[in-house]
């Protein structure tokens, strides 16, 4: 499935292990209690609405760089359904997984 | 006492609840191609759960080491946001610089809420050290079983690859709950999906951050 060397990965790795640490301790140790502008604070906030709807769709949709529908649906609809309920990540994976299976197999 | 025992007891239970997605993480990253060891480099260093993911799901694609990189680092980024809101407190949690530098490891979503939930600084200080110290030692412990059952099982046979939007899925639905954050995440979802089919992998990805550009023109 990776289609670069493995060190590659392990330089991604070590970068990003770097990289999220300064995140970190720039907000606690360097910056101190200055306060960033509301605009940016909401901004930055809505990060992870807006990346994780997009990494569901392409995980759920696409395979490379081509759009498709499979089996994936089926576990992306019962996924999306039990975390609506509010069920726990291992019940949602189990449940979305079973789907997604039982799908392949029929 | 009491009031110390419960927050120690909230801290727990929240690593108990997190080690489960860490489990899936470990399943989810080695049948995306990386090894026992790069997923468990990933959780003890990187230490950022929804980063980790998109980082591995891009991976997993086929997309750029750079590609993968960006969404990780994009989503790591609003951690500098929580290492400020703690950062009045630092000194009281962690005590001298090296202290603090250690302490920055720790900086996440739940420390940072459970920190800044306690009225005092000594409970702020233990609600800090036990939920970072008690969801790292999960989060690591998670992986690693996660990581070893996903080499020792065909991931696609079991429906496992359905494990990253599962979880990304998971990860979303609070965000949902303010009307900015649907309009970012629906925004985000088309802009992906409209840029797919002709951008390289993992690259639709950094292009949906641009949905956050919602939250600029409306100034409450």
């Amino acid at each position: 499935m990776i289609n670069e060397a493995p060190t590659n990965l392990w330089l991604m790795i070590i970068v990003l292990a770097i990289s999220a640490y300064l995140l970190k301790m720039f907000g606690l140790v360097v910056l101190g209690s200055r306060q960033l502008p509301k605009v940016f604070d909401r901004c930055l906030g809505l990060i992870p609405a807006a990346l994780l709807s997009a990494l569901v769709l392409k995980d759920t949709f696409s395979v490379g760089q081509s759009l498709m529908v499979d089996a994936r649906v089926g576990g992306f609809a019962v996924a999306v359904i039990a975390a609506w309920r509010r069920a726990p990540l291992i019940v949602v994976v189990v449940l979305a997984a079973g789907a997604t299976a039982f799908l392949r197999a029929i | 006492m009491t009031e110390l025992r419960r927050v120690v007891v909230s801290s727990l239970t929240l690593g108990g609840a997190v080690g489960i997605f860490a489990l899936s993480f470990g399943v989810a990253s080695v049948s995306a191609g990386a090894s026992v060891w790069q997923t468990c480099a990933l959780s003890l260093f990187v230490f950022t759960g929804a980063s980790q993911f998109s980082a591995m799901s891009v991976v997993g694609a086929g997309g750029s080491m750079l590609a993968a990189y960006g969404g990780a680092v994009l989503l790591a980024a609003r951690n500098l946001v929580y290492g400020l809101a703690l950062s009045s407190s630092a000194k009281s949690m962690a005590g001298n610089l090296p202290r603090r530098l250690f302490a920055a490891h720790f900086v996440i979503d739940e420390t940072t809420a459970l920190a800044l939930a306690q009225s005092s600084p000594r409970f702020r200080k233990v609600a800090f050290w036990t939920t970072g110290i008690g969801l790292f030692t999960f989060w690591n412990l998670g992986t690693l079983i996660g990581a070893l059952a996903g080499t020792a099982i065909d991931p696609q046979k079991f429906g496992l690859d359905i494990a990253f939007p599962a979880a990304f899925i998971v990860m979303l639905v609070p965000h949902l709950r303010s009307k900015l954050g649907r309009q970012a995440s629906a925004l985000g979802g088309v802009l992906c999906l409209v840029s797919i089919s002709f951008l390289p992998i993992g690259v639709p990805i950094l292009i949906a951050a641009l949905a956050v550009l919602v939250g600029v023109r409306n100034d409450q």
